[in-house]
């Protein structure tokens, strides 16, 4: 396949941490509009994975092309997230200080520029969209909580929220259900192919059951590079997967 | 537009603040020029620029609660920035001596005279001109903000160890100014000015218009940072105190924006220097010392680092508290200015201003104040 | 200077008199007759005598011989003793040659002067070189070699030929054949013997070689000759270069082993635990105050004990500041922990505070702390000076780092530490009692900085503002080599140490520090976490 026609192309990707290898020649690619979803036992190399497109972490050897033609290897994390790729951490990361409406206000797609954002004064659109993520994730009773009062489960939907906000191409999104209720799951599930189609994404979940929902192609990895993929009743049937990961 | 990020920042602290200060512009030269000497509402000249030297001070905090209490960068050098501009001034005001020094040489001040310099360093030229002065009192601790800001927070050198490095850079600049062949008259520094713009300095009139000029720029400063808080640039700014990482992921260039609030907040150090030097008749390489910089911090921990006027409030408290002790009982100011650092790190962790929203915050259904006070993380707190 | 030379063998010899007696009686019985026929027999009958005092060998016969070279030897007219005369007042102060005893005054004209030509001066000169260069004992015969080495002295080119000789301490021979090359340089002489005297000094290769070697380079020798003498230059002249480095580097290591000791309780502190203690300087001090302390005590009670007083020292100032480091972490830092730009402004406060405490209490001015004996002095290795204070610095610095270092890797403590370091949590759940930990953590950081204090005394003025020099360059080193990594403030201390010294001859000492500086806040901007950077996710969060 050619990289040219892809959103993103990892090709034999490593990453070692003194020694230990995090990512082992990893090979992925995602079309525009896919959804994939990431499975693997822990420690396999999935948010490190992330950590690698995003720019957190910079890969020993490999490839990593976005919209067949950006090398993500060279830019700093800022310029990758204003290619237009979006991240939800594992371990919720929202502004404390700040209340929620402002977290989405700063995650809302707009100029980054210091002088703009020194300037920067709402306009109608961004209040309406602000209103309608708050609807979305439920968040509009709590606009002007600060996010650092809010609870495991809201904080989630705050982040949620925030990568809806910035409007990326392609979302990664690290364990979004952790803490959820099961209602929240579902609705999780129902929000992400929602969105899919427009947008790429990439979910890492353990919960099987939200991964069903999903509905999607499933790549599995386990010590740093991809053990199978497929449909998830298909990668449920192989005997590696089942061994490594699902269990007997 | 710009009407409009003014008022932005004008909260009802903001209100207060700028109150006061009008109040102190008006009643200040009224009292000093106006009231007659015998009256007890006369102030003396010498009162006037023992409060401008506070105010001096005061801009000085404000500059660093700009970068420690919103951006999270625990300046220990912010005393260079403050001397490099006080030094731009006094260039512009020993130009001004002319031939009237102990030498009397028309164009080299009397310490060149005195190591045997026939003529004057090119970084001296321009100095005679007050506008070039002004400029470079904004200039140059703002070019030396931004070298040293562009390679730290590119190289994402952050917390204790910028802090470190900003007090490497004043004490290499402390270093540097004692040596007599730098041009900036060594150990003595730069003193026996005698006028400013054609003024003598020692008038009266003259000490009130510093005052009221040192009002002014603290004002104005005020309203610029406070401006800058209130924007949205304010917002990203805090969120790249607590959670840097984070906020680039979100498409924001962390190190420009702590690079403009840093370079900003030297400029603002710098005119307070340049404000300081003609109201307390000197300037010397003791302004660079580590100890001077931490000092500006603890004024800025006292009245409650992140909250802009806290700073204010804490540069006058302190200083006024260190004119009484030396005076009074110089035995003990360090033992008081010693525990003041214990006591505010200890107890007053958000500062006066932030005792009454912490007294607020411990009373029940009230989450809320508890993470608003700036402060920095807190999560990985132990014993408390 | 000769005078003083002389009046000090008297006062030896009197001393020695009193002493011993009879030995003394003995010796100088032996000699009493050729001093006697000094005075007789005319020019010849002294010259007779000389040769005889001469040849006896007895260094105790020098001052008669310099006496009767400086024209003060005399014969008493009323019994024709031979004595030394000095004028005091219009008469004379009689003493006896050999003993110096007083033997009261006389009248001018109750002396004679013992006469003196320019054959007897000769002698004179030849049988001084002779007594002391020929002189049995090797270390006098040394330093007569260079005595002549020094004074370059043409006339006593015979008697070095005639001891060298005889000579067979190579040392000693070396010594006399590098003055003879000296006095042959000066004097001039034949081609070959020029050309083999520049070998020697070649060989020799010190400042004063140079200043020879040069002087032959530039003078009207043959041109073999001064092409040898400049090669030989250019040799010396590189050997001092390359001893001059080996000072510096000596100077640097120094340095970097001061440095070393100041920082590597910061290294704990810092490095291990993240607290960031500003006041560490003042523990320093601390330790500099105890040594005083201790060394009044020694004064006051026990003054033949001086020597002792460091080594006691050492562990009361280990004590001490360690004590006060433990109130220290449990009175304010224990609150502070995970906020470490809160404790660094605590901990300042702390210093302001302790070094008033210092000065109410021991006042502003330095106070005195003494070197015992074995710590004064100096000695010489090939081109190198090096004070035994300084060797000794070094010394005590490297075996505290290697101390600390086992420490931690080796004891139960060591692996609480490292185990708190690393996962706080974790360490606590497996039953390690992290606060006590902490505490003892923080005292053995500021125990280190007292023993550093100890030693510092040694060096520098032990005032309240001690601490205070030290602090921001133990930060550099401790940033600079890594935290959390000893052997990174190892290298660090000593590559600063060095680069300072190496700096400061080009630089000057302000500047050079100045540069050092500039040089480690570049550093860290390619290295944020130091030469020796601890990785991980751990470090990150
Ligand atoms: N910065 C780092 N330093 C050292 N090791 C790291 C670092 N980042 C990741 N690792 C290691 O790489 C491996 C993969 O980690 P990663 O977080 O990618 O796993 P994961 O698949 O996301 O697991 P989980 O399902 O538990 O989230 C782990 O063993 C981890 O310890
Ligand atoms: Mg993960």
């Amino acid at each position: 396949m050619s990289a040219e026609d892809t959103l993103l192309y990892l090709d034999g990707v490593s990453v070692s941490f003194d020694g230990f290898r995090a990512l082992n020649n990893l090979s992925l690619v995602m079309m525009p509009g896919e959804m994939r979803a990431i499975i693997g036992p822990n420690g396999a190399g999935k948010t490190t994975m992330m950590d690698v497109i995003t720019g957190k972490t910079r890969p020993d050897h490999g490839t990593i092309l976005f919209e067949g033609a950006t090398d993500l290897t060279r830019l700093r994390e800022a310029s990758i997230a204003n290619l237009g790729i979006g991240r939800k951490f594992q371990r919720p990361t929202v502004f404390e200080p700040h209340t929620v409406w402002d977290n989405l206000e700063l995650a809302l797609k707009a100029p980054r520029r210091p002088l703009k954002t020194l300037t920067y004064a709402i306009g109608r659109d961004d209040k309406a969209r602000i209103e309608e993520i708050l609807e979305i994730t439920r968040l509009s009773p709590k606009r002007d909580r600060l996010a650092g009062s809010l609870s495991h489960g809201e904080k989630q939907w705050l982040e949620i929220g925030m990568l809806l906000a910035q409007e990326p191409k392609l979302l990664l999104v690290d364990e979004p259900v952790a803490g959820m209720t099961d209602a929240e799951t579902e609705q999780t599930a129902e929000l992400l192919c929602g969105i899919a189609g427009k947008h790429s994404v990439i979910v890492v979940e353990h919960d099987m059951s939200f991964v069903r929902a999903l509905g999607v192609k499933v790549t599995v990895l386990a010590e740093g590079s991809v053990l199978a993929e497929g449909s998830l009743d298909a990668v449920s049937a192989n005997s590696q997967v089942i061994d490594t990961y699902l269990g007997r | 537009m710009l009407t409009r990020f003014f008022l932005m920042g004008l909260d009802r602290k903001a209100g207060v603040v700028l109150t006061i200060l009008a109040l102190l512009a008006v009643l200040v030269p009224v009292m000093t020029l106006l009231v007659p000497a015998d009256s007890p509402f006369h102030m003396s000249v010498f009162t006037v620029s023992l409060l401008g030297k506070y105010l001096c001070f005061a801009l000085l905090a404000l500059a660093l609660d700009l970068v420690w209490g919103y951006v999270g960068i625990l300046s220990l050098g912010h005393a260079a920035f403050f001397a490099l501009g006080g030094y731009a001034m006094g260039m512009y005001l020993m130009r001004q001596i002319g031939p009237r020094g102990v030498y009397g040489n028309p164009v080299l001040p009397d310490f060149m005279v005195f190591l045997n310099w026939t003529e004057l360093p090119w970084y001296w030229l321009g100095f005679d001109q007050f506008w070039f002065a002004a400029l470079m009192v904004l200039a140059v601790p703002g070019a030396l903000a931004f070298a040293f800001g562009w390679f730290a927070f590119r190289s994402r050198v952050t917390g204790v160890y910028l802090s470190i490095i900003t007090q490497a850079l004043t004490f290499a600049l402390l270093l540097a100014f004692f040596r007599n062949d730098m041009g900036f008259g060594g150990n003595n520094g730069l003193t026996d000015f005698k006028e400013i713009l054609g003024a003598d300095i020692q008038a009266p009139g003259t000490r009130v218009g510093l005052f009221v000029a040192t009002v002014v720029a603290l004002a104005l400063s005020y309203m610029i940072a406070s401006g800058i808080i209130a924007s949205k640039l304010g917002k990203v700014l805090v969120a790249v105190r607590d959670t840097e990482g984070r906020v680039r992921f979100l498409g924001y260039d962390t190190e420009s924006y702590k690079l403009f609030a840093w370079t900003l907040s030297a400029c603002m150090a710098g005119v307070a220097g340049a404000l300081y030097v003609p109201q307390v008749g000197i300037i010397n390489p003791s302004e660079f010392a580590p100890a001077s910089s931490i000092e500006a911090v603890i004024w800025v921990a006292v009245g409650g680092r992140g909250t802009l006027a806290g700073a204010i409030l804490g540069a006058v408290l302190v200083n006024f508290g260190k004119s009484y002790f030396t005076g009074a009982l110089p035995e003990l100011w360090l033992f008081a200015l010693g525990g003041l650092f214990v006591a505010v790190t200890l107890f007053l962790p958000k500062g006066l201003l932030g005792l009454g929203a912490q007294l607020a915050a411990k009373l029940p259904g009230n989450r809320a104040g508890n993470k608003s006070v700036p402060g920095g993380k807190t999560a990985d707190q132990k014993g408390m | 200077m000769r005078r003083a030379l002389r009046w000090f063998m008297a006062c030896w010899l009197m001393a020695v008199c009193v002493v011993a007696a009879t030995s003394t009686a003995a010796l100088a019985a032996d000699l009493r007759p050729l001093v006697q026929a000094l005075g007789t027999g005319g020019y010849a009958g002294t010259e007779k005598a000389l040769a005889q005092l001469s040849e006896a060998g007895d260094p105790a016969a020098v001052p008669v011989i310099e006496a009767l070279q400086a024209g003060d030897l005399y014969v008493r007219k009323a019994d024709g003793a031979v004595v030394v005369a000095r004028k005091a007042g219009a008469d004379f102060a009689l003493t006896d040659p050999l003993s110096g005893a007083d033997l009261g005054p006389a009248a001018s004209g109750a002396v004679d002067k013992v006469k003196v030509n320019n054959a007897l001066r000769r002698a004179i000169s030849a049988s001084l070189g002779a007594l002391t260069l020929m002189s049995p004992d090797a270390a006098v015969r040394r330093s007569a070699a260079d005595a002549v080495f020094k004074s370059r002295d043409a006339s006593a080119l015979d008697t070095l030929n005639a001891a060298l000789a005889k000579e067979t301490d190579s040392g000693v021979r070396r010594a006399m054949e590098q003055a003879r090359a000296a006095v042959i340089l000066t004097a001039g002489a034949s081609d070959p013997d020029t050309q083999a005297a520049v070998a020697t000094l070649a060989g020799r290769g010190d400042r004063d070689a140079l200043a020879l070697l040069t002087m032959v380079a530039a003078s009207g020798a043959s041109d073999a000759a001064k092409s040898a003498a400049a090669a030989a230059v250019a040799s010396v002249e590189q050997k001092l270069a390359f001893w001059a480095a080996l000072q510096n580097l000596w100077y640097g290591l120094s340095l970097g082993s001061v440095l070393l000791l100041a920082a590597i309780g910061l290294a704990v502190t810092f490095g291990v635990m993240g607290v960031i203690n500003m006041a560490h300087g003042e523990m320093v001090m601390i330790g500099a105050y105890t040594t005083f302390l201790v060394q009044e005590l020694f004064r006051a009670h026990a003054p033949g004990l001086f020597d002792l007083s460091i080594l006691v020292a050492l562990p009361a100032a280990f004590l001490v500041a360690g004590g006060v480091g433990i109130a220290i972490e449990r009175s304010v830092i224990r609150w502070l922990y995970g906020r470490p730009l809160e404790t660094l402004l605590a901990t300042w406060g702390l210093s302001l505070a302790l070094q008033q405490a210092v000065r109410s209490i021991f006042g502003p001015s330095n106070r005195e702390v003494g070197a015992p004996s074995w710590m004064s002095g100096a000695f010489e290795l090939g081109g190198l000076t090096i004070t035994y204070g300084r060797l000794w610095i070094v010394i005590f610095a490297f075996a505290v780092f290697a101390t600390l270092l086992v420490a931690l890797k080796r004891t139960w403590f060591g692996l609480s530490i490292r185990a708190v370091t690393q996962n706080r949590p974790m360490a606590n759940a497996m039953g390690i009692r992290t606060a006590r930990v902490d505490a003892l953590t923080f005292g053995l950081g500021s125990g280190i900085a007292g023993l550093a204090g100890v030693a510092l005394s040694q060096i520098d003025n032990v005032s309240p503002n001690l601490g205070q020099g030290y602090i921001i360059d133990s930060f550099m080193v401790v940033v600079f080599g890594g935290v959390g990594n000893l052997w990174g403030t190892l290298v660090g201390a000593l590559t600063l140490g060095t680069l300072n010294k190496f700096l400061e001859p080009y630089a000057g000492a302000v500047l050079g520090k100045i540069l050092v500086l500039i040089f480690i806040i570049l550093f860290i901007q390619r290295r944020p976490r130091g030469l020796f950077a601890l990785k991980g996710r751990a470090v990150e969060a």
